[in-house]
């Protein structure tokens, strides 16, 4: 299991022409938990913009593959579904959309596209009523409006929700730590623990070290003006953590 | 000069007395002012008064409202007034009688009349812009134009003190008069207006104000219409917002017996932040109408509406509210609110607030309610131990304020909410 | 309805290009001659062999009609219609009154059950046993009722459900006490029209007390060319009576414009409750805005008895051009009135549509939630008016009107008249106007939904309060609806 699954190559990309990644190259491994670690405005969120293809982020060079193909090309609903998933640092509110109907659609819509049967109602309820017991969601929570009037907590909750009923083959958090005080923070971190396998890689995006407490990485990278400057262990964090990201950003400038 | 046959809308005793006003006018100057009056009398001339069938003019038929016309104004009528402090600007019987015996550095106050002399010369084009030009009362106003005053703030400059225009009239017969204003304020320049109307005889009032805001310049309008208002009163406000600026505008109307109060507002530049809002005390038979455009031509502009109707007696209200977004003009954020207390078993309101949006990426909405006090409050107070009528007073305030607080001026807001309590009192 | 499981499966990938209802059946038809006059009112009238005073109240609307002018205040435009170059009536050849449907030209059925209404009880019974529902279905097919199912079994609980121009023989007292008394023959140029050239359409009367069993159901077909369609539906709900009430329309496609000009009356008295519920898929012209039906519609509810009830509510999404507000008279103290619509517009496709809530009674109440969808290079107009009258003491109406945008090359506007001419009503009213955000799209299409499927999703949750308004089996078939007509608006 060398072989790895996530692989950015050299990656510029730019927003509204100006760019922000400047040749981020990073790999992850399946069965890999990598942390991004990096100050604000360093480039985080747009990586993950990039990596799961929302429009108004360019990519000018270089390459994102998953399972050695490159995504760069497809659409976002056809990058999820080959397994790719993102979540939000700020989920969306839809009105009148219920939570339930929005997972259920989701959810056949990535088996259609598999060429995999879709669910019927009843197995979908089981499959959903097991995941939001485990991760303490209400079921009347699922029957309001996507988000809508959630607290942070709550919107945390139910991106992990959605990755465990999603299965994706490779998650990416993006400061999912953001908002939450620290029992939401440790179930939001036990949701995703449990998602770890053998055959699914995570980039766990992150300014501070605290949600890897939680979440322990294989692999850390510093995230720096656009470029990672330098990986290491998880021991890496904990040196950012004491010595804060001023060495980094006096690097790159 | 041949005459023309009469065209098929001038019908009424009015209309037609309109429109001899319109024959008799003295000789039109040449240069861009006289086209643009003549431009003008030929929409009057093809129109007449508006009635139920225009749409914009539904609620207030003004061709049976408006049995006859009153003779013009006499320009040698005009009485000459005293001085007074501060920035005052007198017009009386549509002549501009009195200016400021001294204005600061930087702001410029011209009779209309002068300005005209010459063939209107530069303010032709602003003095009659295309803005609200195919309604035909105010292209009444354009036609018959003779007098008013222009004010000139030049670029960056900040007028500390308000500048107040005041339209009346002097005893005597009925009459009727057309005055018009304008107001150019130049780049980043600042002012505070108040236009204040009353008179001493019975009037026909069809008046116009034009403001042209250049990129940045902050402008804050307020119109007061109060015990000696004139008894019927055509008030036309024609603004092209630039990039940048903003213009606040707020009217107080209380008195007169019929009162159309119609904004046309051109969002011009990028940017730009428009704020109209209004407390209406209607009694007796009154009625006055609000009429609002707003058009959203260029993107990132901001519009903000809220009127008050405060109705009683046998009085109705009119509030009608267009917001326009052009295609292309995206990210406009417009919201328009009415409310509507009726006190009255008598008292009537109509609504029509309308979008009408070209543009995708917009966030707008509008919100329009009529009622009558809310029980539960007044419950609550009069548990505190306020008699009832004391009680309903608090809260009638409480709603009118609302729309006060936003006036910037403080001693305007003072004198706006000092009108209120007088017209509150006159209930009891 | 069966109309729902070929509505799901069938229409795929299709853009308003692509109507599916589009064909057209060759039958055999009976026509009156081209074009308007004294003549072709009484040709239709003694096709019907009608008694002389419908034949004289039709000659009456006609001579007033010839007086009137064509309303121009709404916000739609199209070339002037020539009157004289349509035909006003048009009737399969083996009808008039085929004793069964064994009298009916099979040709006829087999348009039918294309069109996923079966008409056979036996077939119905057997078609939607698991939804355990049943609908009665009247059938009218350009200018006349063809068939009319489940009759016997309505007619057990006093309910009469029967084409118009058999209510008019065999119940001519409440044809004529009800007739034009919602509608006068005067009220405006189209229901003018129509009283002169009505063709057919629905008659319903529930009696005193009688909760109807089923749904009753009227299934609109315009087939011929250059044929106006002028149905004309009745339905009197008497005391403490309930009826739910559904209305479906198609043509085919063709180059030129239909017109469809139809009159609906409503009538309840004391208690009794009427729910008219539709969904119009009337051919919506190409994407260039050739051909397409001209929905002229005059619909009106009278709450004449008090604590009635009135409620409509309607899914748009064909026609070319829409010209309809169904309203309600509250006319009975604490009546009610309802509006739920939902109207999207895609391709050149106009609509200008709305509601009059007008109270006249005291403590009367009325609710009005209008959606408009704009896409393509259509034009979406709400035009609502809320009238208190000044003995409405206690009147309460709550207005939601909320547009959508999907693209900048259309247009919403949102005109609203209130009214209130006493001081103990409570109005609220408010609108917005909005777009799908990138934002919204973006993270439905990170879940694996496609571009179209994320906008239906949010469209869905846009027009949600309206769908919960219509019964089963049509709000199935109006969610696939709006997926198929905002089909080709993302770009």
């Amino acid at each position: 299991m060398n072989k790895s699954m996530l692989e950015i190559r050299n990656l510029h990309a730019s927003v509204g022409g100006k760019e922000i990644l400047k040749g981020l190259t990073l790999s992850v491994k399946a069965g890999e938990v990598a942390a991004v670690m990096g100050p604000n405005g360093s480039g985080k969120s747009t990586l993950s913009y990039v990596i799961a293809g929302r429009a108004g982020y360019e990519v000018t060079q270089g390459d994102v593959l998953l399972d050695g193909e490159s995504v760069l090309a497809m659409a976002p609903n056809e990058r999820a579904a080959k397994g790719l998933f993102l979540a939000f640092q700020y989920p969306l509110e839809i009105p009148g959309v219920t939570t339930h109907t929005f997972l259920r659609t989701a959810m056949n819509a990535q088996r259609r596209a598999r060429g995999e049967a879709e669910l019927t109602t009843a197995d979908f309820m089981k499959v959903m009523n097991a995941a939001s017991g485990k991760l303490g969601i209400a079921r009347d929570m699922l029957r309001r409006g996507l988000n809508v009037g959630f607290s942070g907590g709550e919107k945390k909750r139910l991106e992990v929700l959605q990755m465990a009923l999603l299965e994706p083959r490779f998650g990416i958090l993006d400061e999912t730590d953001s908002g939450l005080d620290i029992d939401a923070l440790r179930i939001v971190a036990e949701g995703v623990n449990a998602l770890r396998t053998k055959e699914r890689g995570f980039l766990v995006i992150t300014h501070y070290q605290r949600l890897l407490d939680h979440i322990v990485p294989d692999s850390v990278h510093v995230l720096s003006a656009g470029r990672i400057v330098k990986s290491g262990g998880k021991e890496l964090a904990h040196e950012l953590e004491k010595n804060g990201y001023r060495d980094y950003v006096a690097d790159a400038a | 000069m041949t005459v023309a046959a009469r065209p098929a809308q001038i019908r009424t005793e009015a209309e037609t007395a309109l429109a001899g006003f319109l024959a008799a006018r003295p000789e039109v100057q040449n240069g861009p002012a006289g086209e643009a009056q003549r431009k003008a009398a030929g929409v009057f001339a093809l129109k007449g008064l508006p009635h139920r069938r225009v749409e914009a003019w539904h609620y207030t038929d003004l061709r049976s409202l408006m049995r006859e016309a009153w003779p013009l104004a006499a320009a040698s009528a005009s009485a000459k007034a005293p001085a007074r402090e501060g920035l005052r600007v007198m017009i009386i019987d549509g002549v501009c009688a009195v200016l400021p015996a001294s204005s600061p550095p930087g702001i410029k106050f011209t009779a209309l009349r002068d300005a005209m002399a010459s063939g209107g010369g530069t303010f032709a084009a602003q003095l009659f812009p295309d803005i609200g030009a195919d309604d035909s009362p105010a292209a009444l106003n354009a036609a018959l134009a003779r007098d008013g005053v222009v004010i000139e703030i030049a670029a960056g400059v900040k007028a500390d003190a308000p500048i107040e225009i005041h339209f009346t009239t002097s005893a005597g017969a009925p009459r009727s008069e057309y005055p018009r204003c304008l107001v150019i304020a130049g780049a980043g320049s600042s002012l505070t207006l108040s236009e204040t109307h009353a008179s001493a005889a019975r009037v026909q009032r069809n008046s116009a104000l034009v403001c042209w805001l250049s990129e940045g310049a902050q402008v804050e309008h307020v119109f007061h219409t109060g015990d000696a208002a004139p008894e019927q009163h055509i008030a036309t406000l024609l603004g092209d917002i630039g990039a940048g600026a903003g213009f606040q505008s707020f009217a107080l109307v209380a008195g007169g017996s019929l009162l159309r109060r119609q904004c046309f507002i051109r969002q011009s530049g990028e940017r730009a932040k428009i704020g109209l809002r209004g407390v209406s005390l209607l009694k007796g038979k009154q009625h006055a109408d609000t009429t609002l455009v707003i058009d959203h031509a260029v993107p990132r502009g901001e519009s903000r509406e809220l009127f008050k109707h405060i109705i009683t007696g046998s009085a109705s209200g009119v509030f009608q509210g267009k917001v326009l977004v052009r295609p292309h003009a995206q990210k406009t954020d417009g919201g328009m609110k009415s409310q509507t207390l009726l006190l009255s078993g008598e008292a009537a309101m109509s609504n029509k607030p309308e979008l009408e949006i070209f543009a995708d990426d917009v966030v707008c909405g509008h919100g329009a309610t009529v009622g009558q006090l809310d029980t539960d409050q007044l419950f609550y107070l009069m548990t505190r131990g306020l008699p009832k009528a004391q009680a309903e007073g608090l809260l009638i305030e409480a709603f009118a304020r609302e729309a006060i607080e936003f006036v910037g001026n403080g001693d305007l807001r003072e004198s706006c909410a000092a009108a209120l309590t007088r017209w509150l009192e006159t209930l009891n | 309805m069966a109309a729902v499981q070929e509505t799901v499966d069938r229409v795929k990938s299709v853009d308003v290009d692509a109507y599916k209802y589009g064909f057209v059946t060759d039958i055999a038809s009976d026509k009156a001659p081209k074009g308007l006059n004294d003549d072709t009112v009484r040709f239709i009238s003694a096709k019907k062999n009608e008694p002389l005073w419908l034949t004289e109240w039709r000659l009456d609307a006609y001579k007033r009609w010839l007086t009137m002018r064509e309303p121009d205040w709404a916000k739609v435009h199209y070339p002037k219609i020539d009157y004289q170059d349509l035909y006003y009536y048009s009737a399969p050849k083996s009808t008039p009154g085929p004793k069964s449907l064994d009298e009916v030209d099979p040709e006829l059925l087999r348009v039918y059950e294309k069109l996923g209404i079966p008409l056979r009880e036996r077939e119905i019974l057997l078609g939607v046993e698991g939804a355990g529902t049943r609908v009665a279905v009247d059938a009218v097919f350009d200018s006349v009722s063809v068939a009319t199912t489940f009759k016997a079994e309505l007619a057990k609980s006093g309910v009469i459900f029967c084409p118009i121009s058999e209510a008019v023989h065999s119940h001519p007292e409440l044809v004529k006490k009800y007739m034009g008394s919602v509608v006068p023959v005067t009220d405006n140029y189209f229901a003018t029209l129509n009283s002169a050239v009505f063709s057919d359409g629905s008659f319903v009367y529930i009696p005193p007390g009688v909760r109807c069993p089923m749904e009753l159901s009227t299934y609109f077909r315009i087939n011929e060319q250059n044929t106006g369609q002028f149905e004309r539906t009745l339905i009197i709900a008497d005391k403490g009576s309930y009826v739910s009430y559904l209305e479906g329309c198609t043509a085919p496609k063709r180059d030129e414009n239909q017109l469809h000009a139809a009159v609906v009356e409503l009538i309840a008295l004391d208690d009794a409750e009427i729910k008219y519920s539709t969904v119009q898929n009337w051919y919506p012209g190409d994407k260039d805005g050739k051909g397409g039906i001209y929905n002229f519609v005059t619909k009106r509810g009278d709450c004449r008895g008090a604590r009635s009830k009135i409620s409509w509510t309607q899914v748009e999404t064909g026609s070319a051009i829409t010209w309809k507000y169904p309203s309600c008279i509250l006319r009975g103290d604490s009546s009610r009135g309802e509006f739920y619509s939902i109207a999207i517009s895609n391709g050149r496709q106009q609509v200008d549509s709305g509601t009059k809530m007008l109270h006249l009674g005291k403590n009367t109440s009325s609710r009005v939630i209008s959606k408009g969808i704009a896409a393509g290079r259509s034009d979406n107009t709400y035009r609502g008016q809320i009238f208190a009258h000044r003995k409405a003491s206690g009147a309460r109406n709550f207005t939601n009107c909320d547009s959508l945008l999907i693209g900048d090359t259309c247009g919403a506007h949102t005109v609203p008249y209130i009214e209130a001419r006493n001081p103990s009503v409570m109005f609220e009213h408010e609108a917005t106007t909005s777009k799908i955000s990138e934002d919204q799209l973006f993270y439905c299409m990170q879940r694996g939904l496609s571009g179209e499927e994320a906008t239906a999703l949010i469209v869905n949750g846009f027009v949600r309060d309206v769908l919960q308004q219509l019964p089963m089996e049509f709000a199935v078939e109006a969610q696939k609806l709006i997926a198929v007509s905002l089909e080709g608006s993302v770009g």
